[in-house]
């Protein structure tokens, strides 16, 4: 009996180690990349043009991620809820489901320089769009579809069977049930996937290399809103650097005696964003639960 | 209420009738979901046409796929895949074997021990893993890892510290967070009176884990070992960066190596469009999609043993 | 009511934050617009400007340089458009012959990449010498010149420590490029004679960059890197000479230095409009004689 009681002791304390470890590893990264960028991130690092050979700033590469998220969401936000509505609420179990199934995780799965590779063949070169923003956003909204699919459909789930009876008993049709009580309720859980996923956007590189391109912009003119014109920031066909992508470049082929302090800064700057969507997700989404089962 | 004031009831509201019968809805969701099966449909089809490619072309020493030997400025010249799918087994094998035990630790540790404070605190941490872009891994691989490699350990090996090892370490933490989020998963769903029922018999919680809880969600661990092997098998740059490219097969642990990925980042912009060595790249890309495939298959199967379960 | 009253309120607080987001990034396009006007002076006098959006695509070892270029020429001529685009030599090749891109940017002649039906669609411009240069990690001493002969004899793994060539006892480390690039295909043609190098032995990187790093960080260990990433790495790397010439800019214009080699751009069939403005203004004054020895290659006129 008291061997028994040791190894349980033993394995508390080791199961206690791991996670401590695992946070000690998490916080010496986050100090290390922080720390490194401290004498780098100021205002005019993270919102000035890069600069031929010298230390610069990474404001537009920075524009192109945040503009690159949202080029992605316009597209996957609305088919990724509406795939999810569909395993959620309409999937029967069928021929149908079992291929769309397979094929959500099959997606999920398929290393990122494939779907880069494709998206050179597909949205850069078929398209003749070149590389471009829009041909990125494409190869990007590849893994985020079927990711949106199923945070949606966790979230929908996870909306009670009672407050379904409740509207249907009312006399509503399926889709009013749907559109009027389960996807209200369900919207902090949406929120939270979209901000979530958002940081895998942010991240990602491989897929973009041969479809965003690797041009380093500047010159970005704010007030041009003609989205058709290859000059204006706004415009989803001209080539968008993400601070990603950019990062990978300095360390490449970058020339100039900053090249470490750029890629140190915008590593640290992506790790800042990143925390930032995941910080700001659990924010949101506690003030929506708040207000959605107060009201 | 008869059918015939129903159907003089909706042919004054007219069009409704007919927008409910076409159901909309319905069928707009069904698009959005089935177009992934298009997708998937499209890339497998893309990628096994421009994989199989090198196969076709007259001339292009294909058999040499299936060797060793990766010499495509040879002449012959020869496209051996076999090192950079040995090195893909190799770096992804041993980073999943470090990474499983850590990462189902503290899934049991999230799911069976943590207090709730300590749960609230390792939750986001991990989701913050997960949210470290690739390339930072990468350029704190090369920064630190290697170097720490080569100047501690340059006794047994490490003399140039880029090695299957510092990939694997790389991947070992890249790993961590999904092994251990879909772990947890599977530790929760194991109902709560199993726990109960032999905690009530007087056991130990490490006996209720070791003998209760592991074996009924052994499917479920094993899913995220998979998906965890998955990840790491096509993980790109960050590997590339620490691992030395070495296009020969595996010779050691602190020796440099090369894998299916890092070769297509390597050669892929420096190739033309339709000569052998693009297409044998394609080709590279063609296995890489398979074993992610293969992958999805294997837990597919385990999770439907689990539901028979 | 309550209902639909909450989802408005969380499309709203979506909204707020992406609204914020976009305020953050529009500072940085209040803050891009006024500082960019100062790199334009450089391209003042004698550009023939045509309008209209083409695409160069690429060597990465051309990248900045033509990057920088095309900055200058597009703040000259407000009507042009030029992206540049990395990806290496084989990528430039082919997306120009398929029609992809305007201009391919390669570091080895087309002939030595394509098949001669394809190399022969293609019109090559020279627009810049482009050296290399051996270094080597410093914890290697007494090693400050390598003939041609013991290079290649490094480099095919024959000689395998540094004192077998005057310097300090220490096991040679090579840092190769992937056998696709083409600054290893240049070094493979002058150098070893086209002899096969012991890959099998060494490290692979694939930029400039990755192999400084690796040089940089690893004793014993040598490499080739671009003239303008030597000029940047001096402290944390030593350069050797090659049959006794020092790998400077005035050598390689005059052709006594070896490894070098011409970087071309690729139109297929003669340019024209941007195109051909462009690749005009590459061999015009303000890149010649002020960008490219500024990034240490040399011009390919000598005399211009």
């Amino acid at each position: 009996m008291r061997r028994v009681l040791v190894a349980d002791r033993v394995a508390t304390a080791t199961l206690w180690a791991i996670a401590l470890a695992a946070l000690l590893l998490l916080a010496a990264m986050i100090v290390h990349l922080v720390w490194a960028a401290v004498g780098t991130l100021s205002a005019s690092f993270v919102l000035g043009d890069p600069e031929f050979l010298g230390l610069g700033g990474v404001g537009p590469v920075l524009w192109n991620s945040f503009y690159m998220l949202f080029l992605t969401a316009l597209i996957t936000v609305p088919a990724g809820i509406a795939a999810g509505i569909y395993m959620a609420e309409y999937a029967a179990e069928g021929r149908l489901t079992s291929a769309i199934r397979f094929a959500q995780e099959a997606i999920s799965s398929i290393p990122s320089i494939v779907v880069g590779l494709f998206g050179l063949v597909a949205f850069v070169n078929l398209t003749g769009w070149g590389f471009s923003a829009l041909a990125g956003s494409l190869a990007l909204s590849v893994f985020n579809l079927p990711l949106m699919a199923r945070l949606t459909e966790q979230a929908l789930r996870a909306v009670p069977a009672d407050e379904r009876y409740a509207s249907l008993a009312l006399g509503s049709t399926k889709w009013q049930m749907i559109r009027h009580v389960v996807v209200p309720l369900a919207i902090p859980g949406i929120v939270t996937g979209i901000i979530l996923t958002a940081g895998r956007i942010f991240g990602e590189a491989a897929a973009l290399l041969f479809t965003a391109g690797l041009t380093t912009p500047s010159n970005y003119h704010f007030e041009n809103l003609n989205v058709l014109d290859p000059k204006s920031p706004w415009s989803p066909f001209r080539p968008a650097t993400t601070l990603a992508v950019y990062i990978w470049k300095v360390q490449s082929e970058g020339l100039g005696s900053s090249v470490k302090q750029i890629a140190d800064g915008a590593s640290a700057l992506l790790l800042l964003c990143v925390l930032g969507f995941n910080v700001g997700a659990r924010m949101i989404s506690r003030v929506l639960v708040y207000r959605i089962t107060r009201a | 209420m008869s059918t015939s004031t129903l159907t003089a009831a909706s042919r004054l509201l007219g069009r409704p009738r007919f927008l409910d019968r076409l159901d909309l809805p319905r069928r707009l969701v069904t698009a959005a979901a089935g177009s992934m099966v298009l997708i998937v449909t499209l890339m497998l089809g893309f990628v096994a046409w421009n994989g199989i490619q090198i196969f076709l072309t007259p001339g292009s020493n294909a058999g040499s796929v299936f060797s060793t030997a990766w010499q495509p400025l040879a002449n012959p010249a020869s496209f051996g895949l076999l090192p950079f799918v040995t090195g893909t087994l190799a770096v992804t094998m041993l980073a999943v074997a470090i990474s499983t035990p850590l990462s189902v630790g503290l899934a049991l540790f999230l799911a069976e021990v943590a207090p709730v404070w300590a749960r609230a605190v390792v939750q986001p941490a991990l989701e913050i893993f997960v949210g470290i872009p690739s390339v930072v891994y990468g350029w704190l691989g090369i920064t630190i890892l290697v170097p720490w490699l080569r100047e501690n350990f340059s006794g047994v090996g490490f003399t140039v510290g880029f090695s299957w090892l510092a990939g694997s370490l790389v991947l070992t933490v890249m790993i961590l967070p999904t092994i251990t989020s879909i772990a947890y998963d599977a530790f929760r769903a194991v109902p709560g009176d199993l726990r109960a029922a032999s905690l009530a018999l007087g056991t130990t919680r490490w006996q209720t884990i070791r003998h209760v809880l592991l074996p009924a969600s052994a499917a479920g661990v094993l899913t995220a070992v998979i998906l965890g092997m998955t990840r790491a098998a096509g993980e790109a740059l960050a590997v590339q960066m620490v691992i030395g490219n070495r296009p020969t097969m595996p010779t050691g642990l602190t020796q440099p190596l090369s894998t299916l990925t890092s070769q297509i980042t390597l050669d892929m912009g420096n190739t033309v469009a339709g000569e052998p060595w693009n297409q044998a790249l394609w080709t590279m890309s063609l296995v890489l999609l398979l074993i992610a495939v293969g992958f999805v298959l294997l837990v597919r199967w385990l999770n439907g043993r689990r539901q028979t379960f | 009511m309550t209902k639909s009253h909450s989802t408005l309120s969380a499309l709203t607080l979506t909204a707020a934050a992406s609204l914020l987001l976009a305020a953050c990034s529009g500072g940085a396009g209040a803050s891009g617009s006024a500082s960019g006007s100062s790199s334009g002076s450089a391209a003042a006098g004698g550009v023939t400007c045509a309008s209209g959006s083409i695409t160069a695509v690429g060597s990465t070892a051309l990248q900045p340089l033509i990057e920088q270029a095309a900055k200058q020429y597009q703040d000259a001529c407000s009507g042009a458009t030029v992206n540049v685009q990395g990806g290496g030599s084989g990528t430039g090749l082919s997306q120009v012959l398929s029609g992809g891109a305007n201009i391919g940017n390669s570091d080895i002649f087309a002939e030595e990449k394509l098949k001669p039906a394809d190399a022969t669609q293609l019109v090559d411009h020279k627009v810049v010498k482009q050296g290399w240069v051996m270094v080597v990690n410093p914890s290697v001493t007494g090693v400050t010149n390598l003939t041609k002969d013991q290079a290649t004899q490094i480099w095919t793994g024959k000689i395998t420590n540094w004192k077998d060539v005057g310097g300090s006892d220490a096991p040679i480390v090579l840092v190769i490029r992937p056998e696709s690039s083409g600054t290893r295909a240049t070094f493979k043609k002058l150098i070893l004679g086209g002899a096969t190098e012991a890959s099998g032995k060494a490290l692979t990187e694939d930029s400039n960059g990755a192999v400084t790093k690796a040089v940089e960080s690893t004793p014993g260990a040598t490499s080739i890197i671009g003239f303008a990433y030597f000029q940047q790495n001096k402290q944390s790397l030593t350069g050797l000479q090659l049959d006794g010439v020092e790998a400077t800019v005035k050598n390689m214009a005059d052709g006594s230095y070896k490894l070098a080699a011409f970087g071309h751009m690729y139109t297929k069939g003669q340019p024209s409009g941007v195109a051909k403005a462009f690749l005009d203004y590459m061999l015009s004054d303000p890149i010649q004689k002020t960008l490219v020895p500024k990034l240490f290659y040399a011009p390919v006129q000598p005399g211009s």
